[in-house]
Parts: C-alpha cells; sequence; structure tokens
C-alpha cells in the first residue's frame, strides 16, 4: 500500500495535496482497496462550503456506501467530474486521476489533525480505524 | 445467532490462503471477494466460479408422513415430483408471511431434503418441528455434516465432467444424483444455483470439502474457473431477480407480493398461509415487487424509499449496479397501483430524489 509522502492524511483515510491555499483531495489506497470495485462517485457542488470532519463526497462500491468526510474546510472550486463516468480511477489511480475535488481552504481550517504518511501508515498498520 | 464468534466453514483456510476478503455473515466467517467483485461476477456469466457456500442448512424430512407433512409447510406442491428431482418453494406463516424460501430435493416418496438459508435455519428448523407434531416424520438436521460448493457459469457442466462419472452431468435442471463420484469421493449433484447460469451445487461431507474443491479447480484451470464470493453471488442473483430472504421475502411478505405465485399450488389441498395467499390472488394485492432502472445517477440500495409524484409508495428491497447490464438497477417492493412497466418512479437517495422507471424482470436471462 502507497502512502506518498507529500500527501496529508485524515484518520478516515481522506488524503490531501496543499497547494497554497488550494487543496486537492482524494480517498487513501487503503479506503480504495477496502471499499473495492468503486462504481459511483457523489460529487460535492461546485462553490459548496465544506467544513471539516462533514460529509462532502460519497463513495459507492459494488457493495458499499461510504461516506467521504471533509479533511479540510473550504470552499469546493474544482470537481474531477471524469469519475461520472469512470468512478473506477479511484480503484486504478487514487493519488492521482482518481482526485475528488479542489478546495480554496478556508483561513483556519487549515492541517489540523492531519496525519503525514508515516503516521498514517502506522494507523493503517494498528488496524485501520 | 447470539454474540458468538462466527464459525468457520471446512473452505476457511482455502479462502485465508487465497487472500478473500472474509467477512461475518449470518453467523459465519465467508468470503466476500478474492479478485474483486466485478471480475468474478463476469466470470461466472462468461466462464464460471466456484463459491463456498457451506454455510447454508440442510434438513433432513423421513417418515411415511414426509410427503403429507411437507404438502402442508411448503407453498409449493411435491406432486409430480420424480426421485432425484429438486423443487423451488417459500415456506409460510398461516399469516401468508415467508419463513424462508428452499430447495427441496426428493430421495423417495417418503425422504426429502431441505436446504435452507443459514441465517434462517435454526429458525426453520424449530418451525418444521412445531408442524410435524404427532405426525410420523422424523427430522434432522444435517447442516454440521454437510459442505457446499457451488460451480456455476457456461463452462461448469464441462469442468464437472473432467472430474465426476460420465453421466452426472447430464442430468437436467433441477435434478440431482444423490450418489455421484466425484474424483473417488461420494457426493450429491444437482443441476441448480443462484447465480442465472447454468451450475451445479454440490454437497460433501465437511472432511471433503477441500479435496472437492481442489480437484474442481485444478480440472476448471484451463475453462476459466476462479473462486468467486458472496458479493459477486449477489450481483449474480440479483440480476437474475432472485429473491433474497430479508430483502425480498421476509415474514412480512408474502411469496405472492415477491412475484413467486408459481410457487404457490392452490390445488393441492390445505397449507400454511392458504388462506391468506388465496384472498391475495383474488382479492388483488396492495402491494407487489417490481424491478427498476435509474434514469438519473445514483445507486439504490436496500431501504431507500420508493416514490411516485412526490409520495412515498414503498421501499427499495435490493439495488446495486448490474455488472452484465452496465445499469444501475433495483427491486422494490411498492404499491400495486403504481402503474405499468415504464412508469417513472424517484427512489430517494440521501433525502434527494433521484428519477428512475420501472422495467421488466428478470434483469438478466442467459442464452439458449
Amino acid at each position: 500500500m502507497q502512502y506518498p509522502t507529500d500527501l496529508k492524511y485524515s484518520k478516515e483515510h481522506e488524503w490531501v495535496r496543499f497547494d497554497g491555499r488550494r487543496a486537492v483531495v482524494g480517498i487513501t489506497s487503503f479506503a480504495q482497496s477496502q471499499l473495492g470495485d468503486i462504481v459511483f462517485v457523489e460529487l460535492p457542488a461546485l462553490g459548496a462550503t465544506i467544513t471539516t470532519g462533514k460529509r462532502f463526497s460519497v463513495v459507492e462500491s459494488v457493495k458499499a456506501v461510504s461516506d467521504i468526510f471533509a479533511p479540510i474546510g473550504g470552499t469546493v472550486v474544482e470537481i474531477n467530474e471524469s469519475l461520472n463516468d469512470a468512478p473506477e480511477k479511484v480503484n486504478q489511480d487514487p493519488y492521482g486521476e482518481g482526485w475528488i475535488a479542489v478546495v480554496e481552504v478556508a483561513a483556519g481550517m487549515e492541517a489540523e489533525g492531519l496525519m503525514d504518511s508515516e503516521a498514517y501508515a502506522a494507523q493503517v498498520a494498528k488496524g485501520g480505524h | 445467532m447470539g454474540l458468538s464468534e462466527p464459525r468457520k466453514t471446512p473452505l476457511y483456510e482455502k479462502h485465508v490462503s487465497l487472500e478473500a476478503r472474509v467477512v461475518d455473515f449470518a453467523g459465519w466467517w465467508l468470503p466476500v471477494q478474492y479478485a474483486g467483485i466485478l471480475e468474478e461476477h463476469h466470470a461466472v456469466r462468461n466462464q464460471a466460479g466456484l463459491f463456498d457456500v457451506s454455510h447454508m442448512g440442510e434438513i433432513r424430512v423421513k417418515g411415511p408422513d414426509a410427503f403429507g407433512f411437507l404438502q402442508k409447510v411448503l407453498t409449493n406442491t411435491l406432486l409430480g415430483m420424480k426421485d432425484g428431482g429438486v423443487r423451488y418453494s417459500p415456506i409460510c406463516y398461516p399469516s401468508g408471511g415467508t419463513v424462508d424460501d428452499v430447495l427441496v430435493y426428493r430421495l423417495s416418496d417418503e425422504e426429502y431434503w431441505l436446504v435452507v438459508n443459514a441465517s434462517n435455519k435454526d429458525k426453520d428448523l424449530a418451525w418444521i418441528m412445531e408442524n410435524a407434531a404427532g405426525l410420523s416424520v422424523v427430522i434432522t438436521d444435517e447442516s454440521d455434516e454437510t459442505a457446499e460448493v457451488a460451480l456455476q457459469g457456461p463452462n461448469a457442466a464441462a469442468i464437472l465432467t473432467e472430474v465426476a462419472d460420465s453421466g452426472v452431468t447430464e442430468i437436467g435442471y433441477y435434478e440431482f444424483v444423490p450418489q455421484a463420484k466425484l474424483a473417488g469421493m461420494t457426493v450429491l449433484v444437482s443441476r441448480t444455483g443462484y447465480t442465472g447460469e447454468d451450475g451445479f451445487e454440490i454437497y460433501c461431507r465437511p472432511a471433503e470439502a477441500e479435496k472437492v474443491w481442489d480437484e474442481l479447480m485444478k480440472a476448471g484451470k484451463p475453462h476459466g474457473l476462479q473462486p468467486t464470493g458472496l458479493g459477486c453471488r449477489d450481483t449474480l442473483r440479483f440480476e437474475a431477480s432472485m429473491p433474497l430472504y430479508g430483502h425480498e421475502l421476509s415474514a412480512d411478505i408474502s411469496p405472492m407480493e415477491a412475484g413467486l405465485s408459481r410457487f404457490v399450488s392452490f390445488d393441492k389441498g390445505a397449507f400454511n398461509g392458504k388462506d391468506v395467499l388465496l384472498a391475495q390472488k383474488e382479492q388483488g394485492l396492495k402491494r407487489k415487487l417490481v424491478g427498476f432502472e435509474m434514469l438519473d445517477r445514483g445507486v439504490a440500495r436496500a431501504g431507500y424509499p420508493v416514490l411516485k409524484n412526490g409520495n412515498k409508495i414503498g421501499h427499495v428491497t435490493s439495488g446495486t449496479v448490474a455488472p452484465t447490464i452496465g445499469k444501475n438497477l433495483g427491486m422494490a417492493l411498492v404499491r400495486s397501483d403504481i402503474g405499468p412497466v415504464g412508469t417513472e418512479i424517484d427512489i430517494e437517495i440521501r433525502e434527494k430524489p433521484v428519477r428512475a422507471k420501472t422495467i421488466s424482470r428478470p434483469f438478466y436471462k442467459r442464452g439458449k
């Protein structure tokens, strides 16, 4: 299982790639493997305000429906509409083509409580939750 | 089922060594998937898959009153069955609600074998015993002495031919061989399944399950056989619109409502639930099971409300992506005045109505 070192991770298995005020968000390799074949991604609305820890997307596999919680707060400025037709990208390339949204991070909603790659890998190794 | 640790089937170690994702299902550790649900689903539709279904329950009913007793307990009739025949039947309460749906294997006119859902086995057994009071039948729970694998898919017969005696694969659909030879072992083989494909269910002693599995896997390799889990078993049965107890059938849902009237025999005499089911037939149903297809984006799931013109008319019983069809489909129990096939409805997904329309069932039917 890969956990790139340039990303931050939430305990709910989302990843964040910070680029100034912008943050790309997706779910981790561990999360997608737990879910299995992903068949549907409910994307947040463009312009939506999301709050850390609140549901902002839903990822569904053949069997399971999984809420995705916002790892940071802010405004959704881009969504990965290609997932509408190819949700399997989340399985195939969770840190690349499988990104879910780009968020303009609100002041005071930064990386609070996020882990680095090593800490996240340790959490997963401990049993995931 | 208490809070006890799930039980292991005789093939548990096999699943672990194959790196299956194993979950607690109906009190058993069972594999949901090996390579992935979609891949396994397509393998069964196009080649073959091997399922461990050892959790299923087996109950033997034997004695001079066996036939009459089962005629009273089952909604389907056993009339016209021959030795070596299999028949599907619901079991009902007097209320018309469903206790379980089972396969009945006729060994002789005084001996039958019921294959029942694992999650219902204890309840079934208690219900059957209660109904057998005073009758000359012996009822034996053989679940612990019976393992089961299901070999399913268009290549199933070609695979089984390589390991079983000749003749075994010549049986017709819903027939069985009580003592078939498979790689030197004696097993029961029926041409049955829960996938909508051709296939066989093979019952053996738990101690021989691993050998049965290995022999079939070895013979099946050149035929594209792969291990397949409960995940695709559900999507396969769903596409074939076979009911799953707890979803399309329950103590609150009658076989008539579930669209299973052809498995209810009103001309065989008295049976549990007959009055209620007959009234449903004659006076019309208040609810019925329909198929539907999502028109807008979204996956319907069991329990989601079904709306028509904003009013709730029922709920989804099963819903998922149908991998063979490539659409998001569902089954729903709705008011019977819903309208004809093609009626537009909404499925309420996370508090939002999402457009769908009713379609006919089954969603998938194999060729030939």
